[in-house]
This record gives structure tokens, sequence and C-alpha cells, in this order.
């Protein structure tokens, strides 16, 4: 029943802003309708602890513990992000930079892209998981290039085609899984329902599955961010309105990593050996070494905070590769931290922005001075970011290299060496931008900064203490993805 | 090796279709571009609704119509009337000169012949010997993309990859499960709708559809 | 066997007689296409006689080579037109009749040709003679793939063989062959010096191929080059109907076919030569720059014939 809801909401509130997005409370009624998402999600998640997994819809949808947490936190940061467009596209408007036009379709894409991510993430068929990522790559194509500067269309551009270029690939991937999964479940529907698959996995035909995966994994790869197929993201995220980035980053990153997993679990049991998981590891891997040495020439400062969540995508990518209860379980707890995180810290960046005028890490200065909240906002989000205790983003790196020493000990100097590397570039960006001298003049108006510090809280929070249903919650999800 | 009549029509669609997808490669007109993208949904459109007959899969026939109301009539008509608006119809020289790019078609052609063997022998269709043609057509869009420097035969490189696709699905399995093939269609048809809108911002600001106008953002 | 020699001996006589008319109807057809009066269709014969009654005027250093050229030119064609089974199949000569030994022979023409227009050393022999290499350099490779589809169908590279197989086998539909016949077409109309490759009626320094190899022969040496010609076209004809179109053919020893098979070919010959001119009025001539992507994609198309017989009909 709350999958009605749920999925409903965000449809509707796509039409109705669609028409209405442009008046003057469209940005309270979006926030009005994310609470009302959230809500359902939290409903939902009230009853799956309560009652275990469950299959609604005559098997159309599948909830169990690993799909609710991240159907939770989407919700979670949907609502805290629309909180933040509120004040944020005010301003936008006020300087000019968009109109009655633009922010009608943000508004009803914003919606629509909340429903297709909710939708990858509760739906059971494998094909309709394809369709609602393709979905969201959709809706949030136009809102790349909102603002349309040259800039930001050749961004879109450059995210509709390599993503869409993706998408085709996972649409072969899953056109080889239809393929092995006919032989042995029948043609028809049922064919791809992850639940169905899950069980006659063993029998799943390894030389199809083995080429589904890679297929699958190159992909879905390209829109988890995963390097050498990355190009897009830092784009995309540097061009688009912040609020944009912030769910990008927060939220389809993680939604593509979902459906990776998903078919990992199938492959896994498929083949037996440790293909898969090497694939992701090496893949995660390259893309944080990568990322880490990119960031240093960075000058926009959301391009570098972009770049950050390339690395910590691939970290957790080569957390998933690894396998094993640990891992996993470091794995999950990661998603969270940093989409909290890293939402918190681009709603702090697109205040400092406004504020400066200008994207250019050298044309931002002394925030501490000006607004204290929002430089400390700033620096308490880098420095969760960046893997300091006692924020969760210590805890779940430090369990994810102490089980990369003891399993795969060759990788551990790449990623400390890669974690340095960025920690002291992103550091060394950040300070001056928050304690350097300025003229700047004070905000005139009032930041929307409780999201920041509501995220950095919970971040905290879950650094020094996971509540044991959390605790439990993610052990049954990691259990689920084979530990 | 004497199959029936019908199924030999299909391997000569299928040859058929590998011939458009190369033809696409030569092609340098948009509006030649676009006739052909046409042809190769029709040539779609008649393979998967003569499987359907021979092998009574009837849920074929709908993703026969399908396809023939959405790539032979509503998308060409579409991009028609966008490239009347925009007036973009000139020569393209692609980006390698086309013997090389031919050439470099022929190897990934065996390429995907190859990978679509041991696939094909594990199919259980009558039609399996059509997948390393599917798989060509992919690349061969696939390439055809990177050549390509302006944004409509980027796009309808993108379109091809995805007829070449619903082949696969349909000479390997028969064709996936019928909400999936609505799905995709959807998600085309909306992709194409929102491209149109894209190609009219790009027009605005750049004046121009030639991408190469938008290489400003690399790596720096 | 007698029976066959004498066959062989007919088919042969009937080829080499016989050409110059079917370049006769091309161009009838030509004109009529271009809303012109044509001539009759045995202008060719008035003019191979009036060329035969001239005197040949010939340049002071010309080598024996020279003169020698065109008698070789015509033997090979002759040859070749002679073996081609256009009536009847599997006659005495037939074991000749390899197609890589025909890929041979035409090669040999074409030097003798290239050799004798470079000989006298002025301006446009050489511009010929190097532009005919360049697109026959290019068109010989795409032929041999042709021919090697069809003799992967049929196992042997034997014409009478591929014949054979064609003609009397289950009618079955090959895509390879259909790759093959276009990529035949592209072909025969590069070597033949067709419209859109090269201009047969030109003499534009910018246009010419074929023609520049040849200006400077009059007389008995022109009229057995321009024989020649028209025996190269009738073998290029002759073969895409054995390939593509055999049925008709008389089999072996069966001499009650022979007169089907003798309308059947002037039925087809008919409609390959109104076919080939209703081509070359639709085209334009193309670039000679352009000329190598033209061949390319012939050699391509041959491929994929090729590759595409290994996936679906093996």
């Amino acid at each position: 029943m709350e999958i009605f809801w749920l999925l409903g909401i965000p449809l509707t509130g796509g039409i109705f802003l669609a028409l209405w997005g442009c008046r003057k409370h469209a940005p309270e009624i979006n926030a009005l309708f994310s609470l009302a998402t959230l809500l359902a999600a939290a409903l939902l998640t009230h009853r799956i602890i309560d009652q275990g997994p469950m299959m609604v819809g005559a098997g159309w949808f599948f909830i169990d513990s690993f799909n609710v947490f991240l159907v939770a936190l989407t919700a979670f940061v949907a609502f805290t992000t629309s909180l933040f467009s509120r004040p944020y596209m005010r301003i936008e408007e006020e300087h000019g930079r968009l109109n009655d036009k633009r922010l009608r379709l943000y508004h009803s894409s914003y919606q629509i892209f909340i429903g297709a991510m909710l939708l990858a993430l509760t739906t059971n068929n494998m094909g309709i998981l394809w369709v609602a990522m393709e979905a969201a790559t959709l809706a949030t194509v136009l809102l790349v290039s909102l603002y349309r500067t040259p800039a930001s269309l050749e961004a879109a551009w450059k995210y509709f085609i390599l993503c869409g270029v993706g998408i085709a690939l996972a649409l072969f991937g899953t056109i080889l899984l239809y393929f092995a999964a006919e032989k042995v479940l029948g043609s028809g529907g049922t064919a791809l329902l992850w639940t169905h698959l899950n069980g006659v996995k063993a029998q799943l035909e390894p030389t199809v599955l083995s080429l589904a995966f890679v297929f699958l994994l190159v992909g879905y790869g390209t829109k988890v961010g995963l390097a050498p197929l990355h190009s897009w993201l830092p784009d995309a995220h540097a061009e688009g309105p912040t609020p944009v980035s912030a769910v990008l980053s927060g939220l389809l990153l993680n939604v593509a990593l979902y459906a990776v997993m998903r078919s990992k679990v199938l492959v896994d049991g498929a083949l037996g050996n440790h293909m898969a998981g090497n694939l992701m590891m090496g893949f995660g891997l390259f893309s944080v070494v990568l990322a880490a040495f990119l960031i240093k020439r960075q000058t926009d400062v959301k391009r570098m905070f972009a770049y950050s969540s390339i690395e910590h995508m691939g970290l957790i990518t080569f957390a998933f590769g690894m396998g094993g209860a640990v891992a996993n379980f470091a794995a999950l707890l990661h998603m969270t931290m940093h989409s909290l995180t890293k939402s918190a810290i681009f709603f702090a960046v697109g205040h400092a922005t406004q504020k400066a005028g200008t994207q250019l890490m050298s044309g931002i200065r002394g925030l501490i001075q000006t607004n204290p909240t929002l430089g400390w906002g700033l620096m308490l989000g880098t420095v969760a970011i960046l893997g300091v205790p006692p924020f969760g983003v210590f805890a779940s790196e430090f369990l994810i290299i102490t089980t990369a020493m003891h399993e795969h000990p060759w990788a551990t100097p790449f990623l400390l060496l890669a974690l340095g590397v960025a920690f002291a570039s992103i550091f060394g960006k950040v300070q001056p931008m928050v304690f350097g001298e300025t003229e700047l003049p004070k905000l005139p108006y009032q930041p929307a900064l409780a999201p920041v510090f509501l995220h950095l809280g919970l971040v905290l929070m879950l650094g020094l203490f996971i509540p044991p249903y959390l605790a439990d919650w993610y052990r049954q999800a990691a259990h689920l993805l084979g530990g | 090796m004497t199959l029936t009549y019908h199924l030999q029509i299909v391997n000569l669609l299928a040859a058929l279709l590998l011939l458009i997808s190369f033809a696409m490669l030569s092609q340098r007109r948009i509006a030649g571009l676009i006739t052909l993208f046409a042809w190769q949904g029709a040539a779609l459109a008649a393979s998967t609704a003569l499987i359907a007959w021979s092998t009574n899969q009837h849920h074929l026939y709908y993703s026969a119509a399908l396809t023939l109301v959405l790539k032979v009539i509503a998308m060409p008509w579409y991009f028609f009337r966008i490239v009347r608006k925009l007036d973009v119809d000139r020569d393209v020289e692609p980006m390698i000169n086309i013997p090389t790019t031919m050439l470099i078609g022929i190897v990934l052609v065996i390429f995907a012949f190859n990978l679509a063997l041991p696939i094909s022998e594990l199919s259980g269709t009558v039609t399996r010997s059509t997948l390393g043609i599917a798989l060509a057509c992919v690349l061969l869009a696939f390439l055809m993309m990177i050549t390509r420097s302006k944004a409509i035969p980027q796009v309808i490189g993108f379109l091809a990859m995805e007829n070449g696709l619903f082949f696969a699905a349909t000479s390997a399995t028969y064709g996936m499960p019928l909400v999936v093939e609505l799905g995709v269609a959807l998600d085309v048809l909306v992709g194409v709708f929102v491209l149109g809108i894209f190609f009219f911002q790009i027009r605005e600001t750049f004046d121009s559809l030639d991408l190469k106008h938008m290489e400003k953002l690399k790596e720096k | 066997m007698s029976v066959g020699i004498l066959l062989q001996l007919a088919q042969s006589l009937l080829a080499i007689l016989l050409a110059p008319l079917l370049m006769g109807w091309v161009n009838q057809c030509h004109a009529w296409l271009q809303g012109r009066s044509a001539p009759p269709i045995t202008q060719p014969y008035r003019t191979l006689k009036k060329l035969f009654h001239k005197d040949a005027v010939i340049a002071h250093h010309a080598s024996p080579l020279f003169r020698f050229a065109p008698y070789m030119i015509f033997a090979c064609m002759a040859l070749a037109a002679g073996i081609v089974p256009t009536i009847a199949n599997d006659l005495p000569f037939s074991p000749a009749a390899d197609v890589i030994a025909l890929v041979g022979i035409f090669a040999l023409a074409r030097v003798f040709l290239a050799l004798a227009a470079m000989d006298i050393g002025t301006a446009f022999g050489s511009l010929g003679a190097r532009r005919e290499m360049l697109v026959s350099f290019l068109a010989e490779p795409a032929l041999l793939m042709v021919f090697f589809t069809a003799s992967l169908i049929s196992q042997s590279t034997e014409l009478p063989i591929i014949v054979q197989t064609m003609a009397h086998s289950k009618f079955a539909i090959y895509p390879s062959l259909a790759f093959a016949a276009v990529a035949f077409w592209m072909i025969s109309v590069a070597e033949n010096a067709r419209i859109p490759v090269d201009n047969p009626s030109t003499h534009l320094e910018l246009t010419m191929i074929h023609e520049a190899m040849i200006l400077e022969y009059s007389a008995r040496h022109l009229a057995l080059i321009e024989w020649a010609v028209a025996l190269k076209l009738f073998t290029y004809s002759a073969l895409g109907i054995a390939l593509f179109v055999p049925w008709g053919i008389a089999a072996q020893g069966d001499v009650a076919a022979i007169p089907l098979a003798l309308l059947a070919m002037v039925a087809k010959l008919l409609i390959g030569g109104a076919v080939l001119a209703f081509l070359e009025t639709i085209s334009a001539k193309v670039r000679l720059f352009r000329a190598p992507e033209f061949l390319g994609t012939a050699f391509l198309l041959a491929v994929l014939g090729m590759l595409i017989h290994f996936l679906l009909e093996v």
C-alpha cells in the first residue's frame, strides 16, 4: 500500500508542478510533496523492519533490507534538498538566471526524478529497473542545462550522450540476462523478476551471465561515475544548479550502484568465482586513484567536489567488490554517509557561490568573516567528507581499509595514497575559501543552512554511535549481498 | 542448410540491416541519414513481424507495430521537422575519412560475429544466427556516434544502436517481455523529445549544431 | 565429345561476334533514356569495319610492344569471353574457366594496355595508365572477394561448378550473394570504364581514364581494342549472369535445352544492358578522388557478403 503512495506522490507532484511550478509558493509545494514522499517512505521502512522483506503487487515490487534503507535515504535527502532549494532558487530567480518556464521545468523534473529513482529502487523487474534508470537520466538532462550557458549545454549534451551509450550497454546486459533466465524460468514477464532469478541463480548459464555482468557493470557503472567512463560527472555537477548537483551526487550515483549490486548477487550465484568482485575492485580502485590525482588541478569548487564524489563512489565499489560481511557493511554505511555529507557540502557551496557570484575557488574567500554559519558549515562538511573522526565517513573508510589490508594487501598503498592526496588537495583549497581575507559583504538574506547542519549532525551521530536496529539492518543487507 | 522460406527472408532482412548500418557510416547528408534510419526501422519491423508469424509468438506483432509507428513514421517525421526548422542540412565531413571508417567497421563486424558465436550456440530460437548481425549493428552505430561531430548524426547513431539492441533481443530471445519493451519504447520516445528541445537550446546558444563548439569543458 | 567441341566453338564464336551488339544495345538504351534518337544497333559493327579499312598511323619511336599490345588484349578478352558459360555448361574448355584464372586474364590485358599507353611517352598516355592502375588496384581485390563468396557457397572456384550448383540446386535466398551482386555491379562499372567511374565518351583531360590510354591508336589496332572493350563488357555481363542468375544455362550434355538457353541468354543480356544504361543515366560521374571510396565500398560489400555467408549460411 505504501508503495502506491511512495511512487504516486512524486508523479502527481511532477504533473502538478509542471502546470503551476512558477507560482509564488511553488518551492513550498515542492517541499511539501517531498515531505509527503518522506512520510510514505518512513511508513514503508517501519513495515519492513517489523515484518521483514515483502513483495507487493503480484511480484512487481520487492522491498528488502537492502533497498528499503536506500529508499529512506533517497526520500530524506530529496526532502532536505527541496528545503534548500527554496531560498536558493528564489535568489537565482532574482539574479535573473531563471524565468517562469525554467522554474516550472525545474520543479516538475525534480519530482519526476525522485519518482523515477524510487521506482528503480523498489521494482522487482530488472527490465523496469533499466527503464526507470533511463527515465531518471532523462529527467535530469534538461535540468543540467537549466541556465542555458554554453558550458551548461555542453555538460548536458555530454551527460546525455555518455549516459545514453552506457545505458544502451546496460540494456544489452539486461537482454543477455533475460536470455539466460528464459532457459530456466521460461519466457514471459516472470523471467526478469529479481526474486525469481535469485532463486535459480545457480542454474543460470555462466558464460552468458559473465558477459551480461560485464555489460551491466560498464553500462550502469557509467552512471555511477566509475573511471574511465566518468567524464560526464564533473561537467554535469559543475554546470547544473546546486540542488541538482546535490541530488545527482547524493542519490543517483547510489541508485546506479544499487543496480550493479543486484546484478552482482545473481552473477556471483551463477559463476561461483570472484570475477564480478574482481572487476568491481579494479574499476573502483582505478576511480579512486584517478579522481584523487585530478582533484589537485581543479579551480571550480563544484567540479572539485564532483571529483570527490567519483573518488568515494570508487571506494564504495571497491568495498562491494571485496565482498564479505565487513566490507559490505562498510560499503553500505559509506553510501549513507557520503550521500548525507556530500549533499550538505553542496548546500553550503551553493550559498557560497551565490554570494561570491562565481564558482571559481579563487573568487571565494573569508566565508567565516562574512557568514560564520556558512563558513563553519562548509568547513565541517569538508572535514567530514575527508574522513576525519568522529564523523561517520571515518568509520566506514577505516573498515574498508582494514578489510583491504586483511584480504587484498596489494591495494592498500594505492587507497591510502589516493585518500591522502585527496585530503591534502581538498583541504588546501577549502581553507582559504573559509578563512581568507575578503571584502565581500554579508549575505543580505538568511541562507538555508538548517539542512546542512541536519545532515552533518546525522553523520556525526552515526560516526559516534550506530543505533542497534540500524546496525542490524546494515548487517542484514550485507548478508543479502553475499557476506 | 535449408531453412523455411520466411526464415530465409529474415536472414535477408538482417543482411539488409547490416548494409544500412554501413550506409549510415558513409552517408554525408543529414536528410539521407534520417531516411536510412527510417528504412532500418522498416526492415526491423518487417523481420519482427515475420518471426512472429513463423513462430507464433503473438506479442511480437505488437512489438513490430510499435516499431513501425515509432521508428518509421513518428521519429523520422520529427527529425525532418527539426532539420527544416533548424536549417542544418549541409554536407557533414566526418572526423576520420570514410574509407578508413569503413575498414574499422569491417573489423568491428568480425569482432561482433565472434563475440556472438558462443551465445548463439546456447540460444533456442531459430533466428539465433542473426545475433551476430545485431551486435555488429550496435557496434557500427557506436562507431558512427564517435566519428561524427554534429549533434543530429550522433543522436541518430544512438537510436540506431537501440535498433540493433532491439534486433538482438528479438533474435536471441524472441523479444523481451512486452511490458519491458513498452517501457523502453517510452523512454526512447521521451528521450527523442528531450533531445528536440535540446537541439533548439544548442542552436540558440551556438548558432549551429556543430559539436566542435562544445569542447571547451576539457580537463584543465 | 564432338558435340561438346562443336558447342564450345559455337559458344565462343557467338560471344566474340555478339559483343559489339551488346555495346550497341546499351548505347541505344542510353539514347532512349536521354530522349535522343539512337544510332542503329549495328553501329559498332560499322565502326569496326570502318576502322579495319583505314591505314594505321604509328609514332616513330613506338616499340614493338605498341603494335603487339592490341592483339594481345584482344586475344585475352576473346579467350575470357569464350570460356565463360553463357549457353551451355561444362564444355571442353570449361576447366580453364577458373574464376581466379579469369581475374588473371583480365590483369594481363590490363598490364599490356597500360604499358602500351606509356610506350609513346605522351602525357595523356601516362595519365590514363596511372588512373587506370589506381582504379584496378582497388577493383581487383574486390572482384576476388565477390568470386570467393560465390565459391564458398558452391565449394569450388571453377565457374562451371559454380553455375552447376546455383542453377540446379534447390532455390534458396542467399543474402551473401545479394551483397556480392551489388559489389559486382560496382566493380564491373569501374573495370569497364562506365559512369559513375569513367565516362566512355569523354575526351577531357580532367575526366578520362580509359580513353586516355588508347588515344594514340588508330585503324586496325583501335578496332581490336574497341572490340576488346566490347568483349570485356560482354564477359562481365556473362559472369554476372553466371554467378547470380544462372537459371537457363543448359546443363552438361543437355543439348535439347540449348535453344531455351540461347533465348534465356539473349533476354538476360537485353535486360542487363537496359539496367546498365538506366543506372548510368541516373548517376553522375564521381570525382576521380572519390573513385577509391566507390571501390572501397565495393570491396567492403564483398567482404561483408563473405562474412554473412559464414554467419548465416554455414
